[in-house]
């Protein structure tokens, strides 16, 4: 099963839910996600953020989802890694 | 409109608590000295009929209750509306499904309950005597008298609860109320002579 290792994520956000809350909220997607947060730029209302997520099955329906929800928006996929099946 | 609160939505909910702590103190302290002047003046002009007197606080404390609710509904929507808008321009995208769009129409209602509840509830309890004036008639004192002296006592209560909020002595905050309410009663019996 071909599966997604690794997301480099450029999001805008609004300045609440704050950093941590954000990436607890990426993190109890599913089990064993890594998430790693850092703001390249903030302004009156929002700040731009780099997320890099890791983890065993990245399923990127549901952090898109959580991201929308939280009133954030996916802006690029910066870097991905996918882990193909391996050959028989 | 569904009722599944997650934690985020919450979040949003309890930072709005200081915005109804604030409504909950103005309202509850005006629908209380409304009803207090209401019920000293019908004191010191001698009025006997309970009834009367019922029915004219009743239909104020439901003016403050409806006043409350629809103010408070109306001023809190347009503001998280502006809000919201200032937010989906900043961010390029609309909001409504989110955390925030959710949030900007829960809250005006949570506020307004709270700004509506706080005056009918504190009246209710002020009116209470005059409720039961037949049943506390043993205590041989007007049920008016009974009125103003749980609204003094309420108002009082309200001053404490400033004074906690704010971290000052509770004695004071509360005296200082209190001191309003009577300054009140004073100018009402300046008047009624």
């Amino acid at each position: 099963m071909t599966t997604i290792r690794k997301l480099v994520l450029d999001i805008l956000k609004p300045h609440e839910p704050n950093a941590i809350d954000f990436c607890l909220a990426l993190a109890s997607v599913g089990d064993r996600y890594q998430i790693n947060l850092i703001v390249a730029e903030v302004d009156e209302k929002t700040e731009t953020i780099v997320v890099t997520i890791e983890a065993p099955d990245i399923n990127f329906a549901e952090i898109s989802a959580i991201v929308q929800k939280m009133g954030a928006s996916i802006h690029s996929i910066d870097e991905v890694e996918v882990h193909g099946e391996a050959a028989l | 409109m569904s009722f599944v609160l997650d934690t985020h939505l919450m979040l949003h909910i309890l930072r709005a608590q200081n915005i109804a702590r604030r409504y909950f103190i103005t309202n509850g302290f005006d629908g209380a000295l409304t009803i207090l002047g209401m019920v000293t003046g019908f004191y010191i002009s001698g009025m006997t009929d309970i009834s009367i007197a019922i029915s004219a606080c009743l239909g104020a404390t439901i003016a403050l209750f409806m006043s409350g609710l629809s103010s408070a509904y109306l001023s809190e929507k347009a503001e998280r509306e502006k809000e919201l808008l200032e937010l989906e321009q900043a961010l390029i995208r609309d909001l409504k499904t989110s955390d925030y769009g959710r949030a900007s129409r829960y809250l005006p209602i949570m506020i307004a309950l709270v700004n509506g509840f706080s005056p009918l509830i504190l009246c209710l309890l002020i009116l209470s005597p005059l409720f039961l004036a037949e049943q506390i008639s043993f205590l041989f004192v007007s049920p008016f008298i009974n009125s103003i002296v749980i609204a003094f006592v309420s108002i009082f209560l309200l001053g404490v609860f400033l004074g906690k909020i704010s971290q000052t002595f509770w004695l004071w905050s509360g005296l200082r109320t209190l001191l309003i309410a009577l300054f009140t009663i004073f100018i009402i019996l300046l008047f009624g002579q």
